[in-house]
């Protein structure tokens, strides 16, 4: 059968003031029909540039310079805008990352699939709705009578979803280009979307070109797999070639990179705890007389212990009440009730004035690396910041920031330079070397390397247990991503809607999980039929 | 690569300073301001000097008058005319300038500064956010016209009534503003980064969160000299604002107003340079916002 898509020698230019001179080089590959094609790759690879480049997405700067893409044989690049247009929906159509932002918030969902429908079909409207609810069934929402005339914020991020691969598909495309479309989604979820496209893909015979960083997606689904790195393609091939006998070294070092789902082996950590939480609640609005009862348990009755030199996960899905747990550990936000005793200090009630002087205990790495550094102060203000609070001269903060520098694998001439000029890896790092600044007892890693690629992320949460090791901190790594929590936590605590639902030792929850719940996330965790980390702890 | 090296503030300098609008808008302004600075080397007379010989002459009236300390004859020119008492239109409109500008300059500096110590208030604080925002919201509510009135009408009219009068209706808006700034500032990670690690909160105000108000407060700034140059003409035009001996655009043109089918002049030239005035500065005004605060170029 003839190929859905044919990218031939396709290089799109960078404008001149970029990095490299071209977003892709040179790229050739193809999807079949009914075949699913993994574009897999770090951030840069330029793998969303190829999807916009064939959907004649481009943003205004880059221009495709060489190659063709050619969809049934036709060549999108060449296309006038009022053939793409002909061509959006009724040949080839888009998902994309954010469920939450795709779709119209003040249009009704089933106006928003038959709004393809008018543009490209001659039904009427009773057809179009018809036709509507029928997609919606085909994409298993619940109830699609009903769901048709819902409003997207009345819908889960998961069921959003489904409606824009129903929005894709309303009209049968050959092609469907799904960009990251997991990726801002909860591990659960994930998994009936992938069951989804895979089973569209199937049983309409649509080519996809799936677009994800994610080397478990691409086990779970790929026919095909496309490896790119820094804008142009370092392998392809099937699925298990790829996958067994990946023959390119920067594939070999991604694969090897992704974190196993098997925990190693941990001696457990003894001794007295670091930290003792009980009791811990936190609960969102207020009952009184004017507003009714609308109050949310955030997190309930928490008890947690961290041993120094221990690492105790806490995972679970958005919403589940993980984060909530750290930011009151780090009295970020004040709990309702329950003890937070550090050592025999009680803070969990602390008055911020008398809290401020022990605040060096607690130390906290967070999430997004480029809003964690001020962006107007330079890395070593920002490093000595701390110490100098808690009396440190700035001779000695300094000579302490060049020490640390050295630590996380920067050079110390970091210190005069501004966030800017580094990399997410890099900057998470200077964040790491922040919290040691002031000798913490306990580090907080709130999804620190949920936003890092899969090679950087391996080295940063080696540096974590590192560190960890060396000054015998108490770690409390809060994170969604269990093959992360696999490598790095010597216990976990699996939390859900605010509760925590199972604890234990990290090998006891992979191997025997005994709750439902630990078992649902365990299954769902893709690609866990392929080894990968290749036995290598981090 | 230079510019990656550079510090944030360096590169957002340069970029203000390849901005045509700001070069354009500023040059404008520049030159007014030269206009008010060296206004006795222009070639002016006495802008309150009366020469009931020469009233309501036509813009170019050419005549001579007596020095009464030599008695000797000299030729002056009426560039722009004279008003119903003679006096001459161009040395008052270039006069004028000094007293828009320190009004317009003045009541921006008051306002930025009052307004942004209560609007960190506002901001961080939340137990003052609630009565700080009514209360601006209730100065919101009157117009800025008729509260500046009110505030002139408690004082006696001068310069100083004019200006506290004007910076009591354009305080809410600077509180807001920095308000708005500093609700989505305190979320940052390293604000909350700033905070574990013990920083005392006046610190932490200074150092986190005030430098980024300070872009969206420089744009604000230059729309608040513009509607500070217009509010003081209007209260000038209405004649509760600065005492007549003192030529300001406003004045020019009330004055002018009685006479204004028969010697249009009046009220052209000082029209023209307040619209000219206002245009440079907000000219201005739109190139910083462009070019030092994107995020906020929908907003202001």
């Amino acid at each position: 059968m003839s190929n859905v898509l044919d990218v031939t020698g396709l290089t799109v230019r960078l404008p001149g003031s970029s990095d490299r001179k071209n977003a892709v080089e040179n790229i050739t590959f193809s999807v079949g029909a009914g075949e699913l094609v993994c574009v897999v790759g770090e951030s840069g690879s330029g793998k969303s540039v190829t999807a916009q480049a064939v959907m004649g997405l481009l943003p205004k700067e880059l221009k495709p310079s060489e190659g063709e893409t050619k969809l049934l044989g036709e060549d999108t690049l060449a296309a006038t805008p009022n053939r793409l247009r002909d061509l959006r929906g009724t040949k080839m159509a888009m998902i994309f990352q954010e469920p939450m932002t795709a779709l119209n918030p003040v249009a009704r969902v089933g106006e928003q699939i038959e709004e393809v429908l008018e543009i490209h079909t001659d039904l009427s409207k009773s057809q179009r709705r018809a036709r509507a609810i029928e997609i919606m069934d085909h994409v298993h929402l619940p109830d699609p009578e009903r769901m048709v005339d819902s409003f997207p914020h009345q819908l889960s991020g998961g069921q959003r979803q489904r409606i824009m691969i129903a929005m894709a598909l309303v009209l049968d495309p050959a092609l469907l280009i799904a960009d990251e479309p997991t990726t801002a989604l909860d591990v659960t979820t994930q998994a009936q979307i992938l069951k989804l496209v895979k089973e569209m893909q199937e049983r309409r015979g649509t080519g996809v070109l799936f677009i994800t960083h994610d080397f478990g997606v691409v086990a779970e689904i790929a026919d095909r797999i496309v490896v790119m790195q820094h804008g142009s393609i370092v392998e392809q091939g099937p699925r298990d070639q790829i996958l067994q006998n990946p023959t390119q070294p920067y594939t070999q070092m991604l694969m090897a990179s992704v974190p196993s789902m098997k925990p190693p082996q941990r001696t457990p950590v003894d001794g007295d705890p670091a930290i003792t939480v009980r009791g811990l609640n936190k609960v969102y609005g207020r009952t009184g007389l004017l507003s009714r009862d609308r109050i949310v348990h955030a997190a309930k009755d928490i008890d947690l212990d961290v041993a120094r030199g221990e690492t105790l996960g806490i995972v679970g899905e958005s919403g589940s009440g993980k984060s909530t747990v750290a930011r009151c550990i780090a009295r970020l936000i004040d709990p309702t009730s329950g003890t937070i005793n550090l050592q025999g200090t009680e803070i969990a009630t602390m008055r911020e004035s008398r809290l401020r002087a022990i605040r060096s205990r607690v130390q906290i790495v967070f999430q997004d690396p480029y809003r964690s550094l001020n962006p107007r102060r330079t890395i070593g203000l920002s490093l000595i910041e701390a110490p100098m609070n808690f009396g440190v001269s700035r001779e000695d903060a300094l000579r302490e920031a060049r020490d640390l520098m050295a630590l996380v694998g920067l050079q110390s001439d970091a210190l005069e330079r501004y966030p800017h000029q580094f990399s997410g890896g890099q900057r998470q790092r200077i964040c790491i070397a922040r919290a040691l600044a002031v000798k913490p007892d306990i580090l907080i890693a709130d999804e620190a390397v949920s936003a890092l690629d899969v090679s950087v992320q391996a080295q940063v949460l080696e540096l974590l247990d590192d560190i960890r090791d060396k000054y015998r901190l108490a770690m409390l790594f809060i994170t969604h991503d269990l093959r992360v929590a696999a490598q790095i936590c010597d216990r976990l605590i699996v939390m859900q809607n605010g509760i925590v639902v199972e604890q234990g030792p990290t090998s006891d929850v992979f191997a025997n999980p005994t709750q439902e719940y630990t078992q649902l996330l365990l299954s769902a965790a893709p690609g866990t039929d392929v080894e990968f980390g290749s036995g290598k702890a981090v | 690569m230079a510019a990656v090296d550079q510090s944030p503030f360096r590169q957002t300098l340069g970029r203000v300073f390849s901005n045509t609008s700001v070069l354009i808008g500023g040059g404008l302004a520049l030159v007014i301001v030269l206009i008010g600075l060296l206004a006795p080397y222009l070639d002016t007379r006495d802008p309150a000097g009366i020469s009931p010989a020469n009233r309501n002459k036509p813009p170019g009236f050419e005549t001579t008058v007596r020095d009464y300390d030599t008695g000797q004859k000299i030729p002056v020119t009426y560039r722009m005319g004279s008003d119903t008492l003679g006096r001459d239109i161009y040395s008052r409109v270039v006069y004028g300038a000094r007293t828009s500008l320190i009004v317009g300059v003045s009541v921006a500096a008051i306002a930025i500064f009052l307004g942004t110590l209560i609007g960190l208030l506002a901001g961080y604080f939340r137990w003052a956010d609630g009565i700080i925002m009514r209360i601006m919201d209730g100065m919101m509510a009157i117009p800025a016209i008729l509260l500046a009135i009110a505030v002139v009408s408690l004082f006696s009219a001068g310069l100083l009534s004019v200006i506290i009068a004007i910076v009591v209706s354009e305080i809410p808006r600077v509180v807001r503003l920095v308000r708005s700034v500093v609700l989505s500032i305190r979320e940052e990670p390293y604000v909350e980064a700033a905070i574990t690690a013990g920083t005392p909160t006046p610190t932490l105000l200074m150092r986190h969160v005030l430098p980024n108000t300070l872009a969206p407060l420089i744009v604000q700034g230059t729309f608040i000299v513009a509607s500070a140059i217009i509010v003081e003409a209007i209260l000038s035009f209405l004649g509760i604002g600065i005492p007549p001996d003192i030529p300001t655009w406003g004045n020019i043109m009330a004055e002018g107003r009685q006479v204004f089918q028969l010697h249009p002049h009046n009220i052209l030239y000082p029209g023209a340079i307040l619209g000219l005035t206002v245009l440079a500065v907000n000219i201005l005004g739109d190139g910083l916002r462009d070019t030092m605060d994107p995020r906020f170029s929908k907003r202001v």
